[in-house]
C-alpha cells in the first residue's frame, strides 16, 4: 500500500471529524490513515496544531505504530502548546514502566525532545533507573537523553548526579552504551563552563579496548573523546597511537579521519623523532584512499589533507598525482585539489605540476581558471628554477586574450617581478597591449604598479598613467592608492614627464577623496615632495623587502588549533570554530611533561613553565569529569589558558566573553549570545 | 551534531522533515531551499550561513540534507548520509522520491531509530529490519515478542549479523573487482595509473561463523623499495576493510577475520599504483574545426595477449556542454551521443 496519496493538504476540520468519527474502525485502519495524511501535512509545513487534543485522544490506541506518530506529532508541538503536552504524562508514566524494554527506550527518547518543564520533571526519576535497567538499549538510549537534558536545563543535570551515572557507563559491558555516554560526556563538556572532560591512561586504555566492539559510529565518538586525553608519562602517547592505529583502515571515513585527528595530536607528545616520521608514514595511505570515496567526503578529506600537510610536510609528498584533477571531479573538489598540487609542489615534481597547472587554465569553469592561473604565478614565485617556464606560460595565457584570464596573469607577473627584479622585464610591452581589457580592481592595481615601478623604461608611462587617471575619483581605494603611488613614482623618476601629473593627483587625494588613508598618503607625498626630493625617492624607491610564498602559509597557531579539529567544519574551512561557533570552548595543546615545545616563531614560544601551577592544580591522572572541582580551581584554568590563547595573540572577543562568563558562572548566556551575533560569519562567500 | 534531517525533491519540497535539537526551526528548511535549491551553481557541498551549516549530498531525484549548528564531524555526516541512502535503497530498492512519498511514515520511524539528538546509532539495515517493517503489523509482532533479542542484536558487538540465520546449504561468494584508473597528459604520457580492487562477499551462511581469509606472500602491504626490485610481489598502497573485520587482529597477525554479515557486502576494499598493466591504450586527436566545431578521433588498442578477449567494452567520451548535436563514424560497434550525460557512448 502506497502512502503517498497522504501526501495533500488536507482541511483541519475535516482531519478533525476523522479522527472523531464513529465509523466502525477495525484494526484501526482509519484513524492511522487520518494520522498519515496529519503527519504528511506537518512535513509539508502546514500547521496541523490545534489538532493537538485529537491527536493526543489517539494514544490510548494500542497500537506501536500509531504511538510513534502521536509521539512525532508531541515532538513537534508541544514547545507551542505546553498545556496539551502534561495530558501526555500518564501514557509516558505507564510506558517506562512496561515490561518491553522498546517501548521504555521509546518513551525516555521521546520525553527528551518534549522540552516542557512539566515533562522534564517527569523524566527526572525514570531516567535515572533507565541509565541502570538491564537492558543495553534502554541504557544506550537513557545515555543519549543526559545530553538531551543538558541542553535544556544545565543545572539539573549538574547536580542532580546524572554525570556520575554517565561516568559510571564508561566501563559498562556493553560497546554501544559506552560509545553513546561518551559521545554524551563529550557534549557535555564541550558546552558547560564548568564540566571538563579530561581522561586518564586508564580510562583511555579500557576505551580503546571497547573500540574493537563498537559500531562505526561508536568509534568515531570514542576517538572524539580521546582528544581529551593529556599523555603524561614518557611512552603513553606512543602506546595509544600505536593501538589507535588500526581504526585507520577502517572503511568509514569518519572514523579514519577521527583517528588521524588523535594521531596527530598525539604526536604533540611524542618525544622521538623516529616515533612521529613513523606514524607520518602510516598517516598517508588512509588519507590517499579517502579519494576513493564520495565526492563529499573525497573534500572533506582534501581540506583536512591540506591542513596536516602544513603540519608534517613529509606525509603525501611523493603522492602528488593523486591529485591531479580529473575531468568530471565536482568543481569543489578540483578548487581544494588544486591548493594541495601547490603546497606539494618542489623541484622534483614541479614539471608536472606546471603542465597540469597550464591544462587547467583553458578549463571553462572561470573561478577554477583564475585559480590555476594564479597558482603558476605562484608556482614561479615558490621554486626559483622554474620561473622561466612559469613565465612563458603566463605570457602563452595573455596571448590567449580571454579577459579574466589575462587580468589574473597581471596579477601575478606583478609578483615575480618583486621576487626577480630586473630579469623578466621584457614582457612589460606585451603587458601593455592588453590595458584596455582591465576592468578588475586588483589587475588595474596591478598594472599600475608595474608601469609605476617601471616607468623609466616604459616610453609612455605617462600617457599610460594618465589614461588610468582619467576615471580617478570613480576607482576603488585599492586603485586610487596604486594610481597615487605610480605617479609619485613616474614623477621621481621622470620629473618632466610626472609634472603635471603630480599636483592633480595630490590634489584629487588630499581634497576629494574622503578615504582617510588614501588622503593621509596623498599629504605624505606632498610633504616629501615639497620639503625634500631626495628623501621623497629615498622613501618612494625604496628597495622593497622580499617576497615569498611563506606568507601563504597559515598562522602556525591557527594551524595548531585546527590541526586538533580535523574532520570538523573547522577544518574545512580553516577557520578557528570560535570565530563562528557560539559558545564553542577553544582547543590548545595542554602542557604536561611530555609535550613538545612547539616552535611558532620568534615571540611566540609557549612558554612550559608557566603552565605548572596550573596542571598540579587540576590534580593529575585523575579521572574528571564532574563538577567536583572547587570554583576557584577551575578559574585558574581558565585563566591560564586565557593567557596562552592571548600570548598566542589568537585571543579574540569571543574568547574574552567565555572567560567572563567562566569567572562568573551565574551570569546567563544571553551575554555571550548577544556579543555572537554580531560576530556570525557568513561563510557562503568564503573563498576556498 | 546533526540538528535536523530534511529530504527535499528536485523542486525543494520538503519529504521529510526530522528536528532533533532545539536549536532550530522547521523554517529553516525554506532557507536551504532558497540558498541551495533554486541556485544552478553550487560550489561546495556545505553551506554555513551564520552559525547554521547545511551539509548536502544528491540521489536521484533527491537532495538529502543535514543541518547543524555545531562545529560537526563533516566527514561523519555526509557518511551518515550516505547510509540513509543505503538504508533507503535496502528497503525499498530504490531511493527516490516515490519511495520516500509512498513510505514515509516508515522513513520517520526509521530517522527516530537511526539518529538520537543528531548521534548516529545502529544503522544496519539488516538488524532495523528485524523490528521496522514495511507491515506495520510484523513490527509489531517482533518488538512484542522478540524485544530482548532485538535490543542485544542493535547494541551488540555484531550488530550487523542476526544470530538466528539458518541455511541448509553453507555456501559463501567472492568477487573481487578492480577498476584501473588512469589519466594521460595530452602528449600521452601517463600522468597517474592507479588500480581501486574491490572484495565483495556473498555469504549465506548458518549461525555467527567466524570466517578468515589470507593473504598469500606475493602480497606485500608496507612499501619496501629494496624489496620491490627483487622479487614479482603485489604492493598494495592501502587496504580498508568493512566494519565487521578485526581490524586489531589485521595489524597484528596480517589475517583478516570476520564474522560476515548476512548476504552481500563489500569486505575491503584495496588499492595499489605499481605495475600496473594497462588492458586498452587509447589514442585521442582533438582537432577544433572553426568556431563551432570539433572534431574527436579515438583509436583504442587492445594491450594484452591475442588470446584472451574482453567483454562489455563501453567507451563514455565526454562532449563540451553546449553541444548541439553530433555525427559519429565507426568502424564497429555502436556509438551513440547521449545528451543527459554530456557524452558520446561507444558499445
Amino acid at each position: 500500500m502506497s502512502d503517498a496519496k497522504f501526501f495533500q493538504r488536507g482541511k483541519i476540520h475535516e482531519l478533525r471529524l476523522e479522527l472523531n468519527s464513529d465509523k466502525k474502525d477495525k484494526n484501526h485502519t482509519r484513524k492511522k490513515a487520518t494520522l498519515k495524511k496529519i503527519v504528511a501535512n506537518m512535513t509539508m509545513g502546514n500547521d496541523m496544531s490545534s489538532l493537538y487534543p485529537d491527536v493526543i485522544a489517539c494514544m490510548a490506541i494500542p497500537v506501536l505504530e500509531v504511538k510513534k506518530m502521536v509521539y512525532l506529532f508531541l515532538i513537534n508541538y508541544a514547545k507551542g502548546k505546553p498545556e496539551m503536552a502534561l495530558e501526555a504524562i500518564p501514557t509516558f508514566r505507564r510506558d517506562v514502566e512496561d515490561p518491553n524494554p522498546m517501548i521504555r527506550a521509546l518513551a525516555i527518547r521521546t520525553m527528551g525532545y518534549i522540552h516542557v518543564d512539566k515533562v522534564t520533571t517527569c523524566l527526572i526519576q525514570p531516567l535515572r533507573h533507565c541509565m541502570r535497567d538491564q537492558d543495553p538499549y534502554v541504557r544506550k538510549t537513557a545515555a543519549v537523553c543526559v545530553a538531551k537534558l543538558f541542553l535544556q536545563d544545565r543545572h539539573l543535570v549538574e547536580n542532580a548526579g546524572f554525570i556520575e551515572l554517565l561516568r559510571d557507563m564508561l566501563v559498562d559491558s556493553n560497546p554501544s552504551v559506552v560509545a553513546n555516554a561518551v559521545a554524551a560526556l563529550t557534549e557535555i563538556s564541550e558546552r558547560s563552563d564548568h564540566i571538563q572532560l579530561k581522561l586518564n591512561m586508564a580510562i583511555a586504555s579500557k576505551l580503546v579496548t571497547a573500540l574493537n566492539e563498537c559500531s562505526e559510529w561508536g568509534q568515531t565518538y570514542i576517538l572524539e573523546s580521546l582528544m581529551f586525553v593529556v599523555p603524561q608519562e614518557p611512552g603513553d602517547a606512543e602506546m595509544l597511537a600505536e593501538r589507535i592505529a588500526p581504526r585507520l583502515q577502517h572503511a568509514n571515513s569518519a572514523v579514519v579521519l577521527t583517528a588521524v585527528k588523535v594521531i596527530v595530536y598525539l604526536m604533540n607528545y611524542m618525544s622521538k623523532d623516529e616515533d612521529i616520521a613513523n606514524m607520518c608514514k602510516k598517516l598517508s595511505p588512509p588519507l590517499v584512499t579517502l579519494l576513493s570515496s564520495g565526492p563529499e567526503v573525497q573534500y572533506v578529506g582534501l581540506r583536512n589533507i591540506l591542513l596536516v600537510v602544513q603540519k608534517h610536510p613529509d606525509i603525501l609528498k611523493n603522492d602528488i598525482k593523486i591529485f591531479f584533477c580529473k575531468y568530471n571531479d565536482p568543481i569543489y573538489v578540483k578548487m581544494a585539489k588544486l591548493e594541495i598540487m601547490f603546497r606539494l609542489a618542489s623541484e622534483h615534481n614541479v614539471e608536472q605540476v606546471l603542465s597540469e597547472l597550464k591544462e587547467y587554465a583553458t578549463e571553462i569553469d572561470v573561478d577554477f581558471v583564475r585559480k590555476a592561473v594564479r597558482s603558476i604565478g605562484r608556482l614561479a614565485v615558490k621554486i626559483e628554477s622554474t620561473a622561466q617556464k612559469c613565465v612563458e606560460a603566463l605570457l602563452e595565457l595573455i596571448q590567449t586574450k580571454v579577459n579574466y584570464v589575462v587580468q589574473e596573469s597581471i596579477v601575478v607577473i606583478k609578483d615575480i617581478f618583486r621576487k626577480y627584479p630586473n630579469q623578466y622585464e621584457s614582457i612589460i610591452g606585451l603587458l601593455c597591449e592588453n590595458l584596455d581589457n582591465l576592468d578588475e580592481p586588483e589587475a588595474k592595481a596591478a598594472m599600475i604598479w608595474i608601469i609605476g615601478q617601471y616607468a623609466d623604461r616604459i616610453e609612455n608611462s605617462d600617457e599610460l598613467l594618465e589614461d588610468f587617471l582619467f576615471t580617478f575619483l570613480e576607482e576603488t581605494v585599492e586603485v586610487q592608492l596604486a594610481l597615487l603611488t605610480a605617479t609619485v613614482k613616474l614623477f621621481i623618476k621622470r620629473p618632466t614627464a610626472g609634472q603635471e601629473l603630480v599636483p592633480r593627483v595630490l590634489k584629487w587625494a588630499t581634497e576629494e577623496v574622503d578615504n582617510p588613508d588614501l588622503r593621509d598618503r596623498g599629504y605624505i607625498y606632498w610633504r616629501l615632495l615639497s620639503t625634500d626630493v631626495a628623501a621623497a625617492k629615498a622613501v618612494v624607491l625604496s628597495e622593497k623587502p622580499h617576497i615569498s610564498t611563506e606568507t601563504d602559509n597559515m598562522d602556525p597557531v591557527l594551524l595548531e588549533e585546527l590541526l586538533m579539529h580535523i574532520a570538523s567544519l573547522s577544518a574545512i574551512y580553516h577557520k578557528a570554530p570560535t570565530t563562528f561557533i557560539p559558545h564553542c570552548k577553544p582547543r590548545f595543546l595542554i602542557p604536561s611533561p611530555t609535550l613538545r615545545r612547539q616552535n611558532y616563531g620568534p615571540g611566540r614560544l609557549i612558554h612550559q613553565d608557566s603552565y605548572e601551577h596550573l596542571y598540579s592544580n587540576n590534580g593529575e591522572d585523575e579521572f574528571d569529569a564532574t563538577a567536583k572541582q572547587p570554583h576557584h580551581q577551575r578559574l585558574s584554568y581558565h585563566e591560564q589558558s586565557f593567557e596562552q590563547v592571548a600570548e598566542a595573540s589568537i585571543g579574540n572577543q569571543q574568547y574574552y566573553e567565555q572567560k567572563i562568563n567562566a569567572e562568573n558562572p551565574y551570569r546567563t548566556d544571553t551575554t555571550a549570545a548577544s556579543a555572537n551575533k554580531g560576530g556570525g560569519v557568513d561563510l557562503m562567500s568564503f573563498d576556498l | 551534531m546533526i540538528s535536523a534531517l530534511f529530504i527535499y525533491n528536485q523542486k525543494g519540497e520538503v519529504l521529510i522533515s526530522r528536528l532533533y535539537r532545539q536549536d532550530l526551526k522547521r523554517s529553516i528548511a525554506d532557507t536551504f531551499r532558497i540558498q541551495v535549491i533554486s541556485t544552478t551553481d553550487i560550489r561546495s557541498p556545505i553551506i554555513t550561513l551564520g552559525s547554521t551549516s547545511f551539509f548536502h549530498v544528491r540521489h536521484e531525484n533527491l537532495y538529502i540534507v543535514a543541518v547543524t549548528k555545531w562545529n560537526a564531524n563533516a566527514a561523519l555526516i555526509f557518511e551518515f548520509c550516505y547510509r540513509v541512502i543505503n538504508i533507503g535503497r535496502s528497503y525499498f530498492g530504490k531511493f527516490d522520491e516515490v519511495a520516500v512519498k509512498a513510505n514515509f511514515v516508515l522513513i520517520y520511524e526509521l530517522l527516530d531509530e537511526v539518529l538520537d539528538l543528531g548521534y548516529p546509532q545502529n544503522s544496519e539495515a539488516d538488524t532495523l529490519k528485524m523490528y521496522i517493517t514495511t507491515e506495520s503489523i510484523n513490527s509489531e509482532r517482533a518488538i512484542m515478542e522478540d524485544s530482548a533479542k532485538i535490543t542485544i542484536q542493535a547494541t551488540g558487538a555484531t550488530s550487523w549479523r542476526r544470530s538466528d540465520v539458518k541455511y541448509r546449504k553453507n555456501e559463501a561468494f567472492i568477487d573481487i573487482i578492480e577498476s584501473v584508473n588512469l589519466l594521460l597528459s595530452v602528449q600521452g604520457n601517463t600522468l597517474r595509473s592507479d588500480v581501486a580492487g574491490q572484495i565483495l562477499m556473498r555469504a549465506y551462511l548458518s549461525g555467527t561463523p567466524e570466517c578468515k581469509f589470507g593473504l598469500n606472500d606475493k602480497v606485500l602491504l608496507e612499501k619496501d623499495p629494496e624489496r620491490r626490485k627483487t622479487s614479482n610481489t603485489v604492493e598494495i598502497d592501502d587496504c580498508q576493510f568493512h566494519q565487521c573485520v578485526k581490524l586489531g587482529k589485521f595489524d597484528s597477525e596480517r589475517t583478516i577475520s570476520f564474522i560476515p554479515p548476512d548476504g552481500e557486502f563489500e569486505l575491503m576494499r584495496y588499492r595499489t599504483s605499481d605495475n600496473i598493466n594497462l588492458p586498452f591504450k587509447v589514442h585521442p586527436v582533438v582537432t577544433e574545426v572553426g568556431k563551432s566545431k570539433i572534431e574527436y578521433r579515438i583509436l583504442v588498442k587492445a594491450n594484452f595477449s591475442s588470446k584472451l578477449y574482453a567483454n562489455n567494452v563501453v567507451l563514455n567520451i565526454p562532449t563540451p556542454l553546449n553541444t548541439a548535436g553530433v555525427t559519429c563514424s565507426v568502424p564497429t560497434g555502436k556509438a551513440k551521443y547521449v545528451p543527459a550525460e554530456n557524452s558520446i557512448v561507444w558499445k
